[in-house]
């Protein structure tokens, strides 16, 4: 017998609507078995099959069973791939034939789900190709407003307690080409693949600046890579000293050629090349020492032809990845609405959906747990009856920041501006179930 | 802290750690202090760095002239004819002037704060093909060349550690410090 809280719960999960074009209740179809369990049984129960009709000759059972169960599986591989069929879930990128280590590679958002990005597929950004590093000599330097300059060795540095966290990392000029006037008919890949999240660990950076000891007047410190664009970004002291840390492991391995090995930086929340891989040097300064990368590039021209320059923290962000582009709709009935939320400011405190061009609104369920500068995965059941729709998705962070709409966005900045792009992405369906951006 | 340096058994480490107990003792006391001690020479190997103060720039000069032959043989074939670029090449002049209109075109003449970042920037990283294989002298010269096609510095400058802070860019006050405008509590 239910209680009157369940029996609202009940209609929900049977697929009333709570928000136009049929978005259902965000717990609808949770634990629970409401809706869904009474097959299951009558399924199981009929399962049975044919009883041998004769004692002392039976069919040996392989005879109704698939081939994996009556041949013995294939040996140890010392490191494990995806399997076979899952060949198309790679990371896309155009080689530039003047410079084939510079530009970038893009994770397949679109093919992935939950919210930890594989280490084959994290997204790349090179400046000029991916160097190759022998542990063995590389050393880090830490100098400039210190009392004590210091060199550390790759050996040395794992020696350090260690924490872990995970944190996505994004280019500052992913989703640039959202920011355009028309949009882009392209993937979540293509348009939003420069973003990924990984379990980083390595040493909280403030220990290691601590014991170099730093001098009274240091504001930023200047970090440097050791590939051949000798990436070099300014960072604030006190985010130096705060939650950044030299991260050595990338989701459980050490960190991937490609993500800096052996060591980089993770500047959580903060544009992606501040995140400076293959660390080399650390100089503690008196003011940000105005490198390229933060006044060329990864900075933001703004209407009156000023410039934000050091705009380093992501705002709130979001993307509906299933459905969109790329990936259709079969035919109405029920589908399971799911994308990525994440905020360069902490956590994601609520992520809304809408079916209906921005009406009404729903909240979209967050996959726990949700944490501070990560992915958020967050889903949301619907009930499609077949009929044209645009879906949306809009998170708000902790700190109350809401994700703008491409109009606002676009208002706050030149022509032509794409840096740190965070507008609502809105995916039309048509009557096909096929998506495009609109 | 003690008990962790006894149980590393070297003497090197030892030494260290008595020289700079003191210290340590203030602040990084913590720290398990695997780092050595950096040399005056190691710094100054890789300390390549130049901020806006010109502090750190090496000795040296270049002259518009001599930085025209430079561009000439490295830079031209991806930044087009006097760096104006074109299909497919990255473009580093012209555009002064109209960054608050409806066209704005970002180069280095135009956008960049500071010429330190332009010497910076070639010495660190270019050309693409071959990083680092500039002489300094080279590189204060092509960036007086690339400075000189929109007059930033004229036709007959010459570029040093003493006269390359001093250069002007067109738009040098054109930059907002976000990160210290949202911090004062004011975006």
């Amino acid at each position: 017998m239910a209680r009157r809280g369940e029996e609202g719960l009940l209609r929900q999960a049977l697929g009333e609507p709570v928000a136009g074009n049929g978005l259902l209740h965000r717990r609808a179809f949770l634990r629970g078995g409401i809706a869904f369990t009474g097959g299951m049984a009558a399924l199981a129960a009929g399962g049975g099959g044919a009883v041998a009709a004769a004692v002392g000759q039976s069919d040996p059972i392989g005879l109704d069973s698939p081939p994996t169960m009556t041949t013995p599986g294939r040996s140890f591989t010392p490191y494990g791939v995806p399997a076979a069929a899952e060949s198309d879930v790679v990371r896309t990128f155009n080689v530039n034939p003047i410079a084939p280590g510079t530009g970038t590679s893009r994770t397949p958002l679109h093919l992935l789900n939950g919210t930890i990005t594989p280490n084959g597929l994290h997204f790349e950004r090179h400046h000029n190709g991916v160097p190759d590093i022998d542990p063995a000599t590389h050393e880090l330097i830490i100098h400039g407003l210190v009392d004590r300059p210091l060199v550390f060795t790759v050996d040395a540095l794992m020696r350090y307690p260690m924490e872990s966290h995970i944190r996505f990392i994004e280019c500052a000029g992913n989703s640039g080409a959202a920011a355009g006037t028309m949009p882009p008919q392209n993937t979540v890949q293509g348009i939003h693949g420069l973003l990924s999240c990984a379990e980083w660990t390595g040493i909280p950076l403030n220990v290691l600046l601590d014991e170099a000891g730093v001098q009274a007047g240091a504001s930023w410190i200047l970090a440097e890579g050791a590939d051949a664009a000798g990436m070099s970004r300014s960072i604030p002291l006190d985010k130096a000293m705060g939650d950044t840390i030299l991260a050595l492991y990338q989701n459980g391995e050490r960190i991937r050629p490609e993500q800096g090995y052996p060591m980089r930086l993770v500047v959580p929340g903060f544009q992606g090349n501040i995140n400076v891989k293959w660390l080399r040097r650390i100089k503690v300064t008196d003011g940000p020492t105005h490198t390229r990368d933060e006044t060329s590039r990864y900075s933001e021209l703004m209407p009156d032809g000023t410039a934000r320059q050091f705009w380093l923290e992501f705002g709130p962000k979001s993307v509906i990845v299933q459905p969109s582009f790329g990936v259709n709709l079969t035919g109405p009935g029920y589908y399971e609405i799911s994308g990525l939320a994440w905020s360069g400011a902490g956590r994601i405190a609520r992520v809304e959906v809408s079916a209906d061009g921005g009406m009404s609104w729903t909240d979209a369920a967050l996959s726990e747990p949700v944490q501070s500068k990560a992915l958020t995965r967050f889903r949301l059941p619907w009930r499609w009856d077949g009929q044209p729709v645009v879906l949306m998705s809009r998170a708000v962070d902790e700190k109350g920041q809401v994700q703008p709409t491409h109009e606002a966005w676009k208002a706050q900045f030149a022509p032509g501006q794409a840096f740190m792009y965070n507008g609502i992405q809105n995916w039309a369906i048509d009557a096909n179930g096929e998506v495009s951006n609109v | 802290m003690s008990r962790l340096r006894t149980s590393l058994g070297t003497a090197a480490v030892g030494a260290l750690a008595l020289a700079v107990a003191p210290v340590l003792a203030q602040g990084a006391a913590e720290g398990p202090g695997l780092g050595r001690p950096a040399t005056p020479e190691e710094i100054a190997h890789v300390d390549i760095s130049i901020p806006p103060s010109g502090e750190n720039l090496p000795p040296g000069s270049g002259t518009v002239a001599a930085g025209a032959m430079v561009f000439a043989e490295r830079c031209v074939a991806c930044h087009g004819e006097a760096g104006a670029g074109g299909q497919g090449l990255t473009r580093l002049t012209g555009g002064v002037g109209s960054l608050a209109t409806d066209m704005p075109v970002k180069t280095v003449n135009s956008y960049w704060p500071y010429a330190t970042t332009v010497f910076d920037y070639i010495r660190r990283a270019m050309p693409l093909d071959a990083p680092q294989s500039l002489t300094n002298e080279q590189v204060y010269a092509v960036t007086a060349y690339i400075l000189s096609i929109d007059g930033v510095v004229p036709e007959d400058a010459t570029l040093d550690a003493t006269t390359l802070p001093q250069v002007e860019m067109p738009n040098r006050n054109g930059f907002v410090n976000w990160y210290m405008h949202e911090g004062d509590g004011t975006p």
